[in-house]
Formats: C-alpha cells, sequence, structure tokens
C-alpha cells in the first residue's frame, strides 16, 4: 500500500462526534426536501423525523461524549430508537449501532474496520427490513456505497478517497431508485404509482455518507 | 376537538385511564399501561401496542384475559421500542412474553427491535404479526395486509389461553391460528380528524362512501355513491368470504369506527348475520361495539373469525378488561 498523498484523519471518537455533527446539519438543510419526496409515496414526514432524532443524538451527545467510536455509534443509535419512531427509527438506529457494536471499544480504528463495521450496519438494516438492492429503499444507496468504499481502500486508496467514492455510490444509488417500483414500507402500497419518484430513505442515506466524506476530508486537511 | 393541545393528546388521555381504571398500573411519562397485578406468577405475558387514535385498543384491552401491558405511541404513529422493553421488563413472569404486532412497517420495526433489545435483557420473547384487513393486496411485492379488527380476536383468545398457563409456544401458535383464520373489511362514510391536523385528513362528499378502509383515514378500495346498511354488509361479507371460505362456524366483529351510533352499528350488526347467513356460514358468537377504531371516523368494519371448540372455548372465557369485561 502506498502512502497517502495527505495526512489521514484518526478515526476516533471526535471523529464520528464530527460525522453526527455535519449529519444533523445536513439533515436541517434538507429536511424540507425529504418531506417532500416522502409526501409523494410516503406519509410525509421523513424530514421531520430524521430532524428529530439527529436533533435529540447530537444534543445527547454533546452531553454525555463517548470516549471510543463505536461506544459513539452505538449511542447514536440508541437515540435514533428511542426517539424517531415509524420506520425510520429503527432502521437507521440499527444502522448506526450494528455499525458501533461492530468497532469494539477500540480508540481508534483503521479504515478497513471501518469499512467493515459500516458493512455489519448496512447488514443490520437489510435483515431488519427484509429489503433487497432493487426494492427501492436505503439499501439502494447504502450498499452500493459500502462496495465502493471496500473497492477503493482494496485497490489501496486512502481513506478520505475511499469515502468520496463511497458517497457518489450512495448518490448515484438513491438517483437510481426513481424508476424502480417499491416492494418495501409504505410505498409498496401505491404498487406502479411508485415509478418516477426518488426513495427518500435512499435519498437521507447519501446525505449521511456525504457527510461522512466530508468530516474524513476535513480532517485530512 | 375536546382536546387542551394536540402536543398532549396522548398524555392527557392516559391521565384519564388512569382516574378511571385504578387496577391499571399507567406510566404516563413512559407510555406504558400495565396490569397492576403483573407480573402475574407462571404466566405467560401478552404486550401489544400501536399509534393511538384505535381506542379502546390495545391500552382497553390490559386486564384478565387479554393483555398484560399496552404501548401507546403517538397518534396514528407506532410507538418507540423503549416502551415496548419497559412493558416487557414489567409483565415477565419468567415464562416469556408474546408481542401482538399489527402488520404497518413502522410497527413491525420498533417491535422487531423491542424483541431484540428485551432478549438482551433476558426476556424471552415471541412475536404474532395480525394482517387481517382483506382490501389491500397481499403479495410479495407490498408490505403486506393491514392489521385491524382481527387484533382483537388475537388479543382475547390468546390472552385467554395465557391465563390458562399455556407455555409461550403454544399461545403464540393459537394466537398465529387466530390471525390466519380471521379476515376483515372496512367501509367510511366520512374522513377522520387528527388532532395535529385539527380537519379532517381526506375529502369525502356528503353521499358517498369509501370501501375498504384502513384504520388511519388511508385511501380505501374504491368510492361509491352511498348505500344502504344492507348493501354495504352485503359488499362487507361478500370480500371476507371470497378470501377465507370457511366450513365451520365464525366469531364476527361488527366494530364502529369512532362516530357511528350504537343505534346504527346494531342495525348493521343484523345485516351482517342475514349475509353471512345467505352465504351459508353459521355464526357462533357476535360482538357489537366501537373496539378498534380511527378517532371519529363514521363507518363500520366487518371481521369473521373461523372457530373450533377450543378457539370457542377460549372466547368464551372470562375478561376483565376497560374495553371488553364479561365473566369478572
Amino acid at each position: 500500500m502506498t502512502a497517502p498523498a495527505s495526512p489521514e484523519p484518526a478515526v476516533d471518537a471526535l471523529f464520528v462526534r464530527r460525522w453526527l455533527a455535519e449529519a444533523a446539519a445536513v439533515v436541517d438543510r434538507e429536511a424540507v426536501h425529504l418531506t417532500e419526496l416522502d409526501s409523494a409515496i410516503g406519509d410525509a414526514d421523513h424530514g421531520s423525523n430524521m430532524q428529530r432524532g439527529f436533533r435529540a443524538a447530537a444534543q445527547e451527545m454533546e452531553q454525555d461524549p463517548a470516549a471510543t467510536p463505536g461506544a459513539v455509534l452505538a449511542g447514536i443509535g440508541r437515540i435514533l430508537i428511542s426517539r424517531v419512531g415509524g420506520a425510520s427509527g429503527p432502521l437507521y438506529g440499527t444502522l448506526l449501532r450494528r455499525a458501533g457494536k461492530a468497532l469494539g471499544d477500540a480508540e481508534e480504528v483503521a479504515p478497513e474496520q471501518l469499512r467493515e463495521a459500516l458493512r455489519a450496519g448496512v447488514d443490520g438494516v437489510a435483515q431488519l427490513g427484509g429489503a433487497a438492492q432493487g426494492d427501492k429503499t436505503m439499501i439502494d444507496a447504502l450498499a452500493p456505497a459500502v462496495e465502493a468504499m471496500g473497492f477503493a481502500l482494496d485497490k489501496g486508496a486512502s481513506l478520505v478517497d475511499a469515502l468520496a467514492a463511497a458517497r457518489i455510490a450512495a448518490e448515484e444509488g438513491a438517483v437510481a431508485t426513481v424508476p424502480m417500483l417499491a416492494r418495501k414500507g409504505r410505498a409498496s402500497y401505491l404498487g406502479e404509482r411508485s415509478i418516477g419518484h426518488q426513495d427518500p430513505g435512499a435519498t437521507s442515506s447519501a446525505l449521511l455518507l456525504g457527510a461522512l466524506a466530508d468530516v474524513a476530508q476535513d480532517g485530512a486537511l | 376537538m375536546l382536546i387542551n393541545v394536540p402536543e398532549t393528546v396522548v398524555a392527557d388521555a392516559l391521565r384519564g385511564m388512569a382516574v378511571a381504571h385504578p387496577e391499571l398500573a399507567v406510566d404516563v411519562e413512559n407510555r406504558v399501561v400495565v396490569r397492576r397485578d403483573a407480573p402475574v406468577p407462571g404466566k405467560v405475558a401478552l404486550v401489544s401496542g400501536g399509534g393511538s387514535g384505535h381506542e379502546p385498543l390495545h391500552a382497553g384491552f390490559v386486564g384478565r384475559g387479554m393483555l398484560d401491558a399496552a404501548c401507546p405511541g403517538e397518534v396514528f404513529t407506532s410507538p418507540v421500542p423503549d416502551q415496548m422493553v419497559r412493558a416487557a421488563a414489567a409483565v415477565d413472569s419468567g415464562r416469556g412474553v408474546l408481542f401482538v404486532v399489527k402488520n404497518y412497517t413502522g410497527d413491525v420495526l420498533n417491535f422487531d427491535m423491542a424483541a431484540e433489545l428485551a432478549e438482551d435483557e433476558g426476556v424471552q420473547v415471541a412475536k404474532v404479526l395480525v394482517n387481517d384487513d382483506v382490501a389491500v393486496v397481499d403479495s410479495l411485492y407490498t408490505a403486506g395486509r393491514r392489521g385491524t379488527g382481527a387484533t382483537l380476536f388475537v388479543e382475547k383468545i390468546a390472552g385467554a389461553l395465557a391465563e390458562e398457563g399455556a407455555p409461550l409456544e403454544a399461545v403464540q401458535a393459537v394466537a398465529r391460528r387466530v390471525n390466519e383464520s380471521s379476515r376483515s373489511f372496512g367501509v367510511a362514510l366520512g374522513a377522520c380528524t387528527t388532532p395535529a391536523k385539527g380537519g379532517p385528513t381526506f375529502d369525502l362528499p356528503l353521499g358517498e362512501l369509501e370501501l375498504g378502509i384502513g384504520i388511519h383515514g388511508e385511501p380505501g378500495r374504491e368510492r361509491r355513491p352511498m348505500m344502504t346498511s344492507g348493501e354495504i354488509a352485503d359488499f362487507a361479507v361478500d370480500a371476507v368470504l371470497d378470501d377465507l371460505a370457511p366450513d365451520s362456524p365464525v366469531i364476527v366483529l361488527v366494530n364502529g369506527m369512532g362516530a357511528t351510533p350504537l343505534l346504527e352499528l346494531y342495525g348493521f350488526g343484523a345485516e351482517v348475520q342475514r349475509a353471512l347467513g345467505a352465504r351459508g356460514t353459521a355464526v357462533a358468537r357476535t360482538l357489537v361495539g366501537n373496539y378498534v377504531t380511527s378517532l371519529d371516523m363514521p363507518g363500520a368494519s366487518v371481521t369473521v373469525c373461523e372457530v373450533d371448540e377450543e378457539l370457542l372455548r377460549l372466547w368464551d372465557a372470562p375478561v376483565c378488561t376497560p374495553g371488553l369485561r364479561r365473566g369478572c
């Protein structure tokens, strides 16, 4: 493996807390858009639910900062599960809780461990929601992102570059949900009428991965 | 609406339940309603929950012979897992807990999470999914049928078996059997009013009715000009029996959606009885009333459950809850 061009950000508790803060900010900015997407094929509350959950998480983690990246992620996951309700609370909560559990209690983790943790989180989401790629869900953004990140790391890319690749894959994955027929969640009640709309969950998933890539980029500067 | 502010509707109702039903332990802050004598030694516990707005479901069915605990969410929004975990811990006697879950994505996921968390805490959890609404197409490509009126049958019959001291596997098995033997169909004569919105959830002109509705003001299967009670009964019974085709007698729930007077509901119940008879289905028991409601929606649903001697015996067993009470 070649040495990265710029210093790699350390994936520690501070890094994960900065990801949470950035994610909360992005969700705030995009809440109206997420709710608009959700009104077309759901029940018009995805933006406000995500906002409520991430605001609570950001607030609580500030008051009680955990010492390891795994503990921070698991903590955010638990807060989302406790605060959001509906479908997105358990799904995003599981994503972060499983990822946190996979990181164990190391104070700093390698990029490869972060990738494995994200993969564990995405597997948890797929298992809980019973969704596969192509069902027009979060998985359509998350799965390709983890794949792209792994592919980049295997080729010797830096964490910053691997997360940039993950972000692009997630954004493309979210856009790719537009022509899909929803097979899971409330949108599935619409059948054919779900076609032609971008999935709100895939969209918010891409936002979270974008926030992660941004935080890594900033940390590397 | 007879409320203070929308934000406190659920908490206000729970405070009122605590006053009216001292036999229940009502935790207003954590939104858990528990039988005061729980955990009942040697008994499998039943825990259910869901969005508020369907009263007396679920908290009104907490008591001997039915649920051990209920977890009310916000209006039409699933509760969060913390509520179910807290409820499970409060009612588990060591013989395990059955979660009764209506089939909506949010409810399913939150109960799944709760089961995982409760098991981490050493509580043995089994689940039953209620999905009886024939108005929704059930296929691999949808979230599946909605849970509606059959929830009452599942909670009553499984609750009775649990009260007899049956093990968790048996209570879960009978709950599943009741769900598989049940079908529902609902009609609305108007929309309901959610506290948050303060107005009707959809526009239904006077003189029209919506056929195949759920219990959250969701759209139905089709909209038609007003029909008579007898015509609606025929339509609902046809929809249900086309899907179930029972060989044995059935229990019938003629359920009001919240704003239909009992005078009309009893009349509708007679028509449902006639319609079932016309299709050759014997009725073993009938329950008429507002049990699985949709806030102030005018309308009704019909649920039938095909029963054998065991299910009928469990249906007839004593039940002592605020919402359903006999033999106490």
